[in-house]
């Protein structure tokens, strides 16, 4: 007994230097970024370290916690970039003084104004739209309503076709929150709780959502077009198509994926260089590998998502979107939407 | 008699007899452990003043009793029906079911999860050929609901109970059993009236165990779309962008964990089944023929293929479908992440909890009982609150520091290295860690602690020599929990990790949030085969046949 | 008091919440002395043991051992700081060490060898040097006691303290070992306390017996004392057999139902008493025209309990030797055996009858 005690300890020793070892961090790279992105970034930030020769390092997280963690390091923080998927969140890092307002012609230049913060503090970098996704099999397109494609959904013929997704879905609280601003809280909690009477189907991924529909369990949806893009590419022949929303009234929904320099980078112009690098020169190579869109007007989206057509886009509201998100949520639960 | 006598009565039932060492330090212990979680709970009160509460709060709570109440119905049926069908009759296939029914121990309920709703769920397999054959109106039961939930939580969490019944059961004597059974019993009453009521103490522990899991899950939870209390700390604070919003709904469900172990103490009911004599070699099995062992064989086989087979061999057929990416080169990395962080954690817990037991078996009085009872809170709030707090402990450490004179604090001690980590696991699982341990040294008779102590042995010599070896067991199933839970923990590592430090978990997380997986499953396969090697030792090391005695 | 007192007690008292398990207990233990200490459960004889061995703290009181104060208002000793020896119902046997560990355990302050030799003697003493190698649970009850036995008294403590040391054996081994250990004890002159319920063994084993009542010590005195002069009705009924009957004082001479009774001690007047009888002194004829009635016979083998009605209602039991037996519906006279004879107790109002 005592000489398996002593081997225990002894191994609890060794192992516990050899933690040492290896949690020892080696030499930090020159940008670190937290990122809410995991969508196999690296490649693109390949491109910029061979142009560059500053080197690049993610970490990946959730971006409310990645926020929280970033307010809680306060200047000690490591972060010199901080980047997430949502106009709300980047608002929100913004308003808690997380972010350093840029002054980058680069950027002001390539990015449309309604995609970037007035003070320059973040900027977006790739667009998804939310919009509407059909079984052509089951949906004739001429039963949307193109004026108001979401609200539309709550049209009693749609009654038992319909798939959404969760409450919890940042994507749905953005939406949400869209039509509040919108519509106001009444009209959107109308709409809301005419999908719930439509008794909609929840599903807690838009990856499985689609799938619903290819199946024909779902005829209709409302998923980010960049997940029908990567089942598009993995199977031409998916059965689900895009429907562009609202194109005769505000235009379909979109958000934006951006990021902007942290309060306290101790390397913010390296930061700044790679935000300028990712608007223009490396626009393509960071959106097309996800299937977004550019930001920049002057660069061409992939062939693949350039294929769903053109389409008008509802101006993004970032303070919006940010400051209605608490309200979407109770809005959500007051419908009763899951 | 004076009234003097009476308050140092009063008081030493709080303070303890007198093992001021031993009971500072586990005070002090207790008190570091329970920070994060007191952190959060004090910065919610103090920060949050005029947020509510979410509308459908009450829906959550009603939800997560619901939930509650399944998962624990359900690992109790399947956790003590499996361990008395193992460890009363013989079937065929008995002798490999009593150990591989550990097996979806290994299985994190998020995997088996996704695996169900990806097979049963309306775009899956199941449905699909349904849909098929009877048109697409076939009529199906809602599987993303709170019965899928239930159903797939008590799968994988069903271990806990039927690892420390079956102990249990196997250590009572056999006769208690057989007595029953001449006094005319049915078999299934002796099972009700004599052998579970003897097993209540590590049932109560296993289930408590199964219930903080339950409470704290976020991400299966997620899958099924059920709104408990956990998920709405997440959602108020996604939806805010404020803590100090969420931490109040999280103090919500530390009411609810402050109730589960009150629970789990009412059920063990201070009484000791620290059985005289013998020590049990469990009841005489009895073999059955026929129908009947076709039976026991299904049930078992069937609960295992369920649970653990039909979803590894999914995962290994994802597996495949993807090999045509090259294999990640840091693979490496993440697994030696992944097992160190387990092993440190684990001697760290283990420890903690070992020194509680003993310090309790010293005579710790109410206030290292409350103490031990502190450090496991960790264990029943959820992953990204305890790592919140242990940001927070630190955040204020820092400011104090740096008020004392301190240039820069601590540095960026917690986020810039793995101890943040490693302190918010260690807050986490010291509970698990606690429940096998106190469970083993519940079951030795408090007068061996009495003779060693007369024999003039030391406290500490008392801990090496005589409380060590005999709550071995004990260590080993602690040891093999806190293993798994931390190969399996994603939320604390993510919030938590430095720059350049990835685990199995997390890699999994990073693949299967944006829905890759075909290419999660490689390093979900992975955090199986990790979870695996604890559960081998552990079925091997408990097997009661092959332990030399004691 | 003198130095050679074992153990000394004065005024311990200890409550558990509202439960007083020792109410100011006083108790010394002469060296070399075996007490038994006796009471039904929950008297508090086990809170008195625990507290002498150091794994209770008293609220108030003193305790000594070898004429060193171990607790008191201002300090309190831990077990492995008192010379004490414990030997526990289960034994408590360490399962891990084999029965010479076991038995050299409180042995460390010995060199290896000095060490060696003292288990050697303690288990020759309980006749259990070939079986130094086995575990635990390899060993008999009786067996697993005596190695519990050597353990406690290998480092030569004070005092040794026995909790119902062989109510978890059976019937038939009990007597036997308990012969044993006590003969253990005895030749190794150690001061012992044995805690137990049985009064037989209280009685047959110690040189004296102390009756414990409610936390308080309702009688202390040689088994002869204990047993034949009850200082109450509880110690009377606790410590054997008794039936009693109304005492009737007609000036220096009492008589009850069944004869006179012949009686020493001064009676205070106006008091009532009761006559304690136990069987042994309680004599029964067949005689057909007595007025009691034999209702009950029992077997005991060497002897046979006969319980009679008196004719005013009341019963007594009494003891015949094994060849006399009257069924059951005899007539009978009953009387008094001569001799010392019985005790006067003042009849207890609180106690029904």
């Amino acid at each position: 007994m005592r000489r398996s005690l002593l081997a225990a300890s002894l191994a609890v020793v060794s192992v516990a230097t050899s933690a040492c070892g290896i949690f020892e961090d080696d030499e930090p790279a020159d940008i670190q970024v937290y990122s809410a992105r995991h969508y196999d970034l690296e490649k693109a930030f390949e491109e910029f370290t061979e142009e560059t020769d500053l080197t690049v390092e993610f970490l990946f997280g959730d971006d409310s916690e990645l926020l929280e963690r970033l307010k809680k390091e306060g200047d000690d923080s490591p972060a010199d970039i901080f980047m997430t998927v949502d106009a709300g969140n980047l608002w929100n890092a913004a308003e808690q003084g997380q972010l350093t307002a840029l002054d980058s012609p680069i950027l002001t230049e390539a990015i449309p104004e309604d995609l970037r913060d007035p003070d320059g503090q973040w900027f977006g970098f790739a667009m998804r739209a939310r919009t509407v996704v059909y079984n052509p099999d089951s949906v004739d397109v001429a039963e949307f309503d193109t004026t108001d494609t979401y609200a539309g959904l709550g049209d009693p013929k749609w009654s038992g076709r319909l798939c959404m997704r969760d409450a919890t879905a940042s994507y749905t609280q953005s939406l949400v929150a869209s039509l509040i601003d919108l519509h106001g809280r009444d009209r959107a909690l109308e709409i809301v709780e005419s999908w719930v009477a439509n008794d909609v189907e929840i599903m807690s991924n838009d990856i499985e959502l689609l799938e619903a529909i290819d199946a024909g369990a779902c005829e209709v949806g409302i998923s980010n077009h960049y997940y029908l893009g990567r089942k598009l590419d993995e199977d031409p022949d998916f059965n689900a198509k895009v429907f562009w929303a609202s194109q005769d009234g505000e235009g379909v929904h979109v958000n934006i994926s951006g990021a902007g320099v942290t309060r306290s980078s101790d390397n913010p112009e390296a930061a700044q260089q790679l935000l300028e690098w990712l608007a223009a020169k490396g626009q393509s190579a960071f959106v097309d590998n996800n299937f977004e869109f550019p930001v920049n007007p002057d660069v061409a989206p992939a062939e693949l998502v350039a294929g769903f057509g053109p389409f008008e886009r509802m101006p993004v509201d970032a303070k919006a979107y940010g400051s209605l998100n608490a309200e979407a949520v109770d809005l959500l639960a007051e419908a009763n939407y899951e | 008699m004076s009234p003097a006598p009476a308050t140092r009565g009063a008081v030493r039932r709080v303070l303890g007899e007198g093992r001021w060492a031993w009971s500072a330090l586990v005070v002090l212990v207790g008190a570091l452990i329970s920070a994060p979680v007191v952190a959060v709970v004090v910065d919610g009160v103090l920060g949050a003043g005029d947020t509510q509460l979410p509308r459908n709060v009450g829906d959550m709570v009603f939800t997560s009793l619901w939930l509650l109440l399944g998962v624990g119905c359900g690992t109790f049926v399947l956790g003590a029906g499996l361990a008395w069908l193992v460890s009363a009759f013989d079937f065929p296939c008995r002798r490999l079911l009593s150990w591989a029914l550990v097996l979806p121990l290994a299985m994190p309920a998020y995997i088996l999860g996704f695996v169900f709703l990806s097979t049963f769920d309306v775009a899956g397999p199941v449905q699909s050929l349904l849909r098929d054959w009877f048109g697409a109106d076939v009529w199906v039961p809602d599987v993303r609901s709170l019965g899928g939930a239930v159903i797939v939580m008590s799968l994988t969490l069903y271990p806990y109970v039927y690892l420390l019944a079956r102990a249990a059961m196997v250590e009572q004597s056999a006769t208690t059993y057989e007595a029953a059974r001449t006094l005319g019993a049915t078999r299934g009453r002796a099972f009700l009236r004599v052998l579970l009521p003897l097993a209540r103490p590590s049932l109560a522990a296993g289930l408590a165990l199964v219930m903080m899991e339950t409470l704290t899950d976020f991400a299966t939870v997620q899958y099924f779309n059920v709104h408990t209390v956990s998920v709405g700390v997440y959602l108020v604070w996604k939806g805010s962008f404020d803590l100090h919003s969420a931490t109040q709904i999280a103090a919500l469900v530390l009411v609810f964990a402050v109730a589960l172990l009150v629970g789990e103490r009412l059920l063990r009911g201070g009484a000791r089944f620290t059985q005289r004599g013998h020590r049990g070699v469990g009841p005489q099995r009895e073999r059955l023929r026929g129908f009947k062992a076709a039976l026991a064989s299904a049930a078992g086989l069937g609960v295992l293929g369920v649970a653990f087979v039909f979803p590894v061999l999914q995962l290994v057929v994802w597996a495949l479908g993807a090999s045509t990416d090259p294999l990640d080169p840091r693979l490496g990395d993440y697994l030696a992440n992944s097992v160190t962080l387990a092993l440190v954690v684990a001697a760290v817990c283990v420890t903690v909890a070992t020194l509680i037991g003993h310090a309790q078996r010293l005579g710790g009085g109410r206030l290292v009982r409350s103490a031990a009872q502190l450090t496991t809170f960790g264990y029943a709030v959820p992953g990204a609150v305890v790592g919140i707090g242990v940001l927070l402990v630190m955040d204020w450490l820092d400011r104090g520091l740096v008020a004392a004179g301190v240039e820069g604090g601590t540095g960026l001690l917690v986020t810039g290295s793995v101890l943040g980590i490693l302190i918010a696991q260690v807050v986490r699982f010291v509970a698990p860690a606690h429940q096998a341990i106190d469970a083993s040294f519940t079951k030795m008779p408090p007068s061996i602690t009495g003779s060693a102590l007369s024999l003039g042995a030391s406290p500490r010599r008392v801990l090496t020599r005589v409380h060590l070896p005999q709550v071995r067991s004990g260590i080993l199933v602690a040891t093999v929990l806190v293993v798994i839970d931390v190969v399996k923990e994603l939320p604390l590592v993510l919030l938590l990790r430095p720059f350049g430090f990835t685990t199995v978990s997390v890699w999994v997380y990073q693949l299967a949030s944006e829905n890759f997986w075909e290419k999660a499953a490689l390093p979900a396969l992975l955090i199986v085969m990790l979870a695996l090697v604890p559960v081998v030792v552990l079925v091997r090391g408990r097997d009661p046949r092959r332990r030399v005695e004691p | 008091m003198s130095e050679a007192d074992a153990l000394r007690l004065a005024a311990v008292t200890k409550s558990y919440g509202r439960t007083l398990a020792a109410d100011a207990l006083d108790l010394v233990v002469p060296e070399g002395e075996v007490v038994a200490v006796i009471g039904p459960s929950g008297c508090g004889k086990s809170t008195l043991l625990r507290l002498v061995a150091g794994l209770e703290r008293p609220d108030a009181g003193s305790i000594e051992i070898a004429g060193e104060v171990v607790a008191d208002a201002r300090g309190w000793r831990h077990p492995e700081q008192r010379r004490v020896g414990l030997v526990f119902q289960d034994h408590a046997l360490f399962p891990h060490l084999d029965v010479r560990r076991n038995v050299g355990f409180g042995l460390r302050t010995l060199s290896r060898p000095e060490r060696r030799a003292r288990v050697e003697t303690m288990l020759h003493r309980v006749h259990l040097a070939d079986l130094a190698a086995r575990r635990p649970h390899e060993l008999s009850g009786g067996e697993q006691q005596r190695v519990a036995l050597a353990r406690a008294l290998a480092p030569d403590p004070a005092v040794v303290l026995l909790d119902e040391p062989f109510s978890s054996l059976d019937e038939h081994l009990r007597q036997r070992v308990r012969s044993e250990i006590m003969a253990t004890v005895r030749d190794a002159g150690t001061t012992a306390v044995v805690v137990t319920h049985d009064q037989t063994e209280a009685l047959s084993v110690a040189d004296r017996v102390v009756v414990m009542r409610a936390g308080r010590i309702e009688q202390v005195g040689t088994p002869q004392e204990v047993f034949e002069r009850p200082a109450s009705r509880f110690v009377a009924s606790f410590m054997g057999d008794a039936d009693y009957l109304p005492a009737t004082v007609e000036g220096d001479r009492v008589s009850c139902e069944i004869g006179v009774v012949p009686v020493r001690p001064s009676l205070t007047a106006g008091t009532s008493y009761d006559v304690v009888l136990r069987p042994h002194d309680v004599t029964v004829e067949a005689d057909p025209a007595g007025a009691a009635e034999v209702v009950h016979v029992e077997y005991h083998g060497a002897f046979v309990l006969h319980a009679v009605r008196l004719a005013s209602g009341a019963r007594v039991r009494s003891w015949q030797a094994h060849s006399v037996r009257h069924p059951v519906g005899t007539r009978v006279s009953v009387g008094l055996v001569s001799g010392p004879g019985p005790v006067l107790l003042p009849v207890e109002e609180t106690v029904v009858r």
